[in-house]
């Protein structure tokens, strides 16, 4: 064996404590990074619902956090794999404006030329013709960046201002709206969202997806011979998972329709409106669903599949990769059509929301989705990032946001905190990262 | 120096030439190995050993030059297409995605995928758990990432990546400099029992002691050209010596000239 000499000053090593805490820990071998961010999101939740008096953690506000929310995490999840394969996107935001104005001058100009407005019809035109277009954005500047040999870091400034003039002359900076009907259900709103009972049926379809995910871990250990966890941890990791995914979606439904929302759709189901009222939940928004089936499909692509591998060992050792056969560049130019198929699904999201596509659409997103994946544990370096942290990163970023401006803190003030949060977010990262090794 | 046999060699490489810029890092060479021989390639720093080695192994293009496998003309120029030929190559720089586990570092590029399209992590192990009981039988760490692993365990991944996919061609470019003494060892004893399955291999060596105990040809290298290829038997590691430090071969250099070498 290769001899490593320890200098011999070097301190003893110390055994951690067998607190209770520490134990839970090491036998639930709970990701302690994922951990820590939980605990940095639960700081900032009971930290601004103290100082907004109480209005943080209501139904109401963590239902329209989890909408806000559901753009920016969709496209972090694309952002995290192009970060991890070494490259940054800085063209998100103006991307986004394009892709939007594209799909809602499809909506809402040329289709109605053909088919006429609102028909059935108009909203999966618009969202695959966006899809496509961001495919191909995306690809463009991908192979910019892997065929040519521009850095991304220019390819993407370059795109950023491009597609921002492009988004500005497609419609000569009007506004265009209104959106198609089904379309507008893409972004939430009082109709865009699937009620009590069906998020009821997610729930529990999640909680049988964890004690699956467990079992299978559990079998896969045992075939193996592997040291298993102990019955009690296994146990404690699924009730604690089952018991945060049925608690979150009981405590969402209790955000209702307002009552004359409420009495028209009880109406138009040719029911009589009660004089005491009914009470209808929202239930999980249209655009939450979309992040988390992306957010879903984006962990299979980067654990399950080539295509995910490719790009974590490119970010590992890009030379080794091509040693190994991988075709590096064409992998480079996937990961930015990936992102250029999430920013059309976030534009989508974005413009059904506000119902109008302006040409100031996804200003400084590029920050934010970036922000998003870094601060959920993405190293710029490259080679590490897992979508789960991007996701929880988003979170974390719009809980500042909306939880300052519940507050009235004021705009420039704002600014500073989501710089200062994303700096220490990344120092206190590092800090343990160095330490770990 | 060409030598008797007469078989079609497994790899014969004429006339390479690699130019880096006005540099003829590789300035005509010509080698051939045959099936279950060791040819050491050796030579100073900046000699071309590893040069020459790439344009075999498809990590660079040959300028000029051609290549055979089994008397057959082929163009290596990528990694692909040296694999297609069943040649693998242990990189001196081991070549491993530091941030992925030790079978995924295995399978790169050639992922065992299961019948839904998705990597099968399970058999990429479990293959890896063979190939590495054979190897270092010590080693289980096949679920942390390579960066985690000691000198010797990061060698003993990229060597059971070359020997995993039946090689018939291995380049070992200095397999053993990050290792101790027991796992030289090891290796050596590899190369003996890969060389018995009628493997050739081209292993490029610092260690002159090395060299002698597994090659049966060394072929030297200085400034980017072939000195000569000899026969181990025939020569002393002073010859070899006299062709690595002045490029004189056997008989040529007089005594002063090798007087000078023991300084």
């Amino acid at each position: 064996m290769a001899v490593t000499d320890a200098p011999p000053t070097a301190p003893p090593v110390k055994e951690p404590e067998d607190r209770s805490f520490g134990r839970l820990l090491r036998a639930t071998e709970i990701d302690t990074r994922l951990l820590g961010m939980l605990a940095a999101l639960v700081i900032i939740w009971v930290g601004f619902h103290i100082w907004s008096d109480g209005t943080f953690l209501t139904p109401r506000n963590l239902w329209n956090l989890s909408v806000q929310t559901a753009a920016v995490a969709i496209m972090a999840t694309g952002m995290v794999l192009v970060i991890v394969s070494r490259n940054i996107d800085l063209s998100v935001g103006s991307m986004l404006a394009v892709i939007g104005m594209a799909m809602a001058l499809l909506q809402a100009e040329i289709l109605p030329d053909w088919i006429g407005f609102d028909h059935p019809l108009t909203w999966i035109i618009a969202l695959v013709a966006g899809i496509i277009l961001g495919a191909l954005l995306g690809a463009f500047q991908g192979v910019i960046v892997a065929y040519v040999g521009v850095p991304s870091f220019i390819v993407t400034l370059g795109g950023l201002l491009v597609w921002r003039g492009v988004a500005w002359a497609l419609a000569s900076g009007r506004t265009i709206a209104p959106m198609d009907s089904t379309f507008q259900l893409l972004g939430g709103g009082s109709r865009g969202n699937i009620g009590a009972f069906w998020s009821w049926v997610i729930g529990i379809v999640a909680c049988i997806g964890i004690v699956l995910l467990l079992l299978n871990g559990r079998r896969q250990r045992i075939r193996f011979g592997f040291k298993l966890r102990p019955l009690w941890a296994e146990i404690t990791l699924g009730v604690i998972g089952c018991a945060a995914v049925l608690g979150a979606i009981a405590y969402l439904n209790r955000y209702l329709l307002p009552d004359q929302v409420a009495r028209q759709r009880v109406e138009a189901a040719g029911d009589v409106w009660p004089a005491e009222g009914i009470g209808i939940s929202f239930g999980l928004a249209n655009p939450v669903l979309i992040a988390i089936v992306v957010a879903l499909v984006m962990t299979f692509v980067a654990t399950r599949l080539r295509f995910g591998r490719y790009v974590f060992a490119i970010g590992g050792n890009p030379e080794a990769a091509e040693l190994g056969g991988i075709r590096t560049k064409l992998t480079i130019v996937k990961t930015f059509a990936v992102m250029g198929v999430l920013v059309a699904i976030g534009a989508a999201v974005q413009v059904a929301r506000l119902n109008a596509a302006v040409s100031g659409l996804g200003q400084l997103t590029e920050l934010y989705v970036i922000a998003a994946a870094v601060i959920g544990g993405t190293s710029l370096a490259g080679g590490i990032g897992t979508i789960p942290g991007a996701v929880l990163g988003a979170l974390v970023m719009q809980s500042l946001q909306s939880g300052m401006v519940l507050v009235g803190v004021d705009a420039p003030l704002q600014d500073i905190a989501v710089g200062v949060v994303l700096v220490l977010a990344v120092a206190i990262d590092s800090f343990y990262r160095r330490r770990a090794t | 120096m060409t030598t008797t046999q007469t078989r079609t060699p497994l790899v014969d490489m004429r006339d390479i030439r690699v130019a880096f810029g006005g540099v003829h890092a590789v300035d005509g060479v010509s080698v051939d190995l045959h099936p279950g021989e060791v040819v050491a390639l050796v030579g100073g720093n900046g000699a071309g050993k590893t040069t020459l080695i790439k344009t075999l192994s498809g990590a660079h293009k040959a300028d000029s030059g051609e290549i055979y496998i089994n008397g057959e003309k082929v163009a290596i120029e990528t990694p692909r297409d040296a694999k297609k030929y069943a040649i693998e190559t242990i990189y001196q720089t081991l070549a491993l995605a530091e941030n992925i586990d030790a079978p995924s570092n295995m399978f790169l590029g050639r992922e065992l995928m299961s019948r839904w399209g998705t990597l099968d992590d399970r058999a990429m192990e479990s293959a890896a758990r063979d190939v590495m009981g054979r190897l270092n039988p010590k080693f289980e760490n096949f679920k942390v990432p390579v960066n985690s692993l000691s000198g010797g365990q990061r060698q003993s991944v990229a060597i059971a990546r070359a020997v995993h996919f039946n090689a018939k061609i291995l380049i070992m470019d200095e397999p053993t400099a990050a290792l101790g003494p027991a796992e030289t060892a090891q290796v050596s004893e590899l190369i003996q029992q890969l060389k018995a399955e009628g493997i050739g291999i081209f292993l490029i060596s610092h260690d002159i002691h090395d060299v002698f105990d597994l090659a049966d040809r060394i072929s030297v290298m200085l400034q980017g050209k072939l000195v000569g290829t000899v026969r181990k038997e025939h020569v002393t590691m002073d010859d070899v010596l006299a062709m690595i430090i002045i490029g004189k071969l056997p008989g040529e250099a007089t005594a002063s000239e090798l007087e000078d070498l023991h300084g």
